[in-house]
């Protein structure tokens, strides 16, 4: 399928991945309230900075990390890694295969299509939270503007690394657990669990290096306004060169898993 | 429409025995072994045919409609089908084909029907005036009616069968893979969709490959059958060839005024099964005329009926014998 076939059919994809999210609301709100890990760490960090800052953080700056870590989280979460996984081993991706429309345009759809209940839900909760801490928050308008490509970037990026973890089910058994893997080094370096600059130099150098960062780190920088715009510019750059990056090896992966894909499951 | 040249598929498949010890050992030596699903296969199917896929469980009727249908690479072979590779899976391809599982479902589990025709409208870019006219055809073919609009997990598995198909068949492709359509269907279900088959091939002009496990599916839907063993093709033909092959003999089924004695049965043919009103005896082809003859002469008969044997004793019966006797 071409890419103008694509987006022709995308607002209906869009629309029937809406109503199936709508469908299983309470699984997605059991999902959204088991996404609690920022504020167990802005517990614990908050409890830590009672006695003084830590780094450059104070209490309030911890809370406006954790906060605005959240919500990036929900906005770019996906969940392609577990439904590819299933549907390679249950034979169900055969049933996507016979149509004239890439599996992963499919799945980036379902995906992106629960963002806005996720919205619906997060911002008013989240922007009660984040006004209570706006004095943590960058004031500079350019960092703002750049956060919905950052935002859609770290999404791409989340839902790619997923997507190409995924494919590898179509070579291995143990795709989902390589994912885990990747989950465990994730929350650490993509700061997730602590703010990249609370490492130390040498850790912090390989942690802005690696693709980690732009999963989470980035967008929350730009939101607490941690960069001064023309480097911001070029971040969002790097971010979309390992988008680019990502692209690309999903697709080669793909291309080849598929010529060994021997429809699991009868 | 379908060309298939000396095709095979195979895969690799671990060994293991059960238990620990063999858990551990498989930690560092993994034994692999070849299967050979298709072996050497080679048919052509030409536009508008209903031809039936015949053949025990893992004989490789499915693998070969995955090849057919681009799901699956060829190892080695030729296949075209409608003038494509299918394995490239051009959008050109996949819009004139359609494989229906009957284990497998494409409709979304949780929504109507109605939403997974509306996705497939916009996937297969079908003009709004061709999808309604669709549409209206195929829930008049299929009896569609009220279903549309519950959502799929509430629908019955022959309800659910039939919005299958009619998903399945919206973008109108011109060949249909049919695997197993009608596993588990009610009686009546079969026959609706057996109809419904035959509807949409005299309709459209579409090349129907069928692989069934109840051969009423195939009795009424193909005239030629393809019977396929051990990843080999063993027969191409039509299926009373493939009986009057198989199983020359013919049933003679009896209907009897007052009982009669096995001896006197006995010399007209074997005894199949018999009762006081009823006997059904097995004779062969050369000798039946003499037979009938003799059983109306001889015996009190109020019905007398001439079957060929029941398809699924000829097929046991072919597989039985195996690839080498099957193909002469």
């Amino acid at each position: 399928m071409s890419l103008r076939a694509a987006a022709r059919a995308y607002p209906a994809l869009l629309r029937a991945g809406f109503a199936s999210a709508v469908a299983y609301r309470a699984e997605f709100l059991i999902w959204m309230f088991s996404t609690n890990m920022p504020l167990i760490m802005l517990a614990l960090w908050a409890a830590v900075a009672r006695s003084g800052p830590v780094g450059a953080y104070t209490q309030d700056g911890f809370a406006a990390y954790y906060l605005c870590t959240l919500l990036v989280r929900l906005l770019t979460g996906s969940w392609v890694v577990w439904e590819l996984t299933m549907e390679i081993r249950q034979g169900v991706l055969a049933m996507r295969l016979l149509r004239p429309l890439h599996p992963l345009i499919a799945y980036s759809a379902e995906n992106l299509a629960a963002v806005p209940l996720r919205g619906i839900v997060a911002i008013p909760v989240l922007s009660i939270l984040l006004w209570a801490a706006r004095s943590q928050l960058g004031h500079d308008p350019l960092l703002w503007l750049l956060l919905p490509p950052a935002l859609f970037g770290a999404w791409l990026l989340t839902f790619l690394v997923m997507a190409l973890i995924g494919t590898l089910a179509l070579y291995v058994e143990s795709a989902a657990s390589l994912f885990e893997a990747w989950l465990g080094i994730s929350a650490v370096l993509s700061g997730y669990l602590i703010p990249l600059d609370l490492f130390p130099q040498a850790v912090q150098r390989v942690a802005l290096a690696l693709p980690f960062r732009f999963l989470l780190s980035f967008p929350v920088e730009l939101m607490l306004g941690k960069h001064p715009p023309a480097h911001a510019l070029l971040l969002l750059g790097a971010q979309w060169v390992y988008v680019a990056a990502a692209l690309v090896a999903t697709n080669l992966v793909w291309r080849a898993g598929l010529r060994r894909y021997s429809a699991y499951g009868g | 429409m379908i060309e298939v040249e000396r095709l095979r598929k195979s895969y690799f498949v671990h060994r293991r025995q059960p238990g620990l010890r063999a858990a551990i050992r498989s930690l560092v030596h993994r034994p692999r072994e070849e299967v050979k699903a298709v072996d050497g296969v080679s048919f052509q199917v030409g536009p508008a045919e209903r031809v039936g896929f015949l053949g025990p469980n893992g004989a490789g009727k499915t693998t070969t409609l995955k090849v057919l249908s681009g799901l699956l690479h060829p190892t080695s072979g030729h296949v075209s089908v409608a003038g494509h590779t299918p394995q490239d899976r051009a959008p050109a391809f996949l819009r004139q084909i359609t494989l229906v599982m009957g284990q497998k479902q494409q409709l979304l589990w949780d929504l109507p029907p109605s939403e997974t025709f509306l996705l497939n409208r916009a996937i297969y870019d079908i003009p709004r005036r061709e999808y309604q006219e669709t549409v209206a055809e195929l829930t008049e073919l299929l009896g569609l009616s009220g279903l549309l609009d519950k959502p799929t997990r509430q629908l019955s598995l022959g309800e659910r069968m039939k919005c299958e198909l009619a998903v399945a068949l919206l973008h109108r492709p011109r060949v249909l893979f049919l695997d197993e359509p009608t596993i588990g269907l009610d009686v009546t279900m079969q026959a609706t969709v057996r109809g419904f088959v035959r509807a949409y091939n005299e309709r459209f002009g579409a090349t129907v490959l069928l692989t069934s496990h109840y051969m009423d599916d195939v009795a009424a839907l193909c005239p030629r059958v393809l019977v396929i063993d051990h990843g080999r093709l063993i027969y191409d033909g039509s299926l009373e060839e493939l009986v009057r092959r198989v199983r020359p003999d013919k049933r003679v089924l009896l209907k009897l005024s007052r009982p009669v004695e096995a001896r006197d049965l006995a010399k007209l043919g074997a005894i199949v099964s018999q009762s006081d009103a009823q006997a059904v005896l097995q004779v062969s082809q050369a000798e039946l005329q003499a037979a009938v003859q003799r059983a109306l002469a001889q015996l009190p008969v109020v019905d007398l009926t001439v079957e060929d044997p029941p398809l699924e004793e000829v097929m046991r019966e072919l597989f039985e014998r195996g690839v080498a006797e099957g193909a002469a």
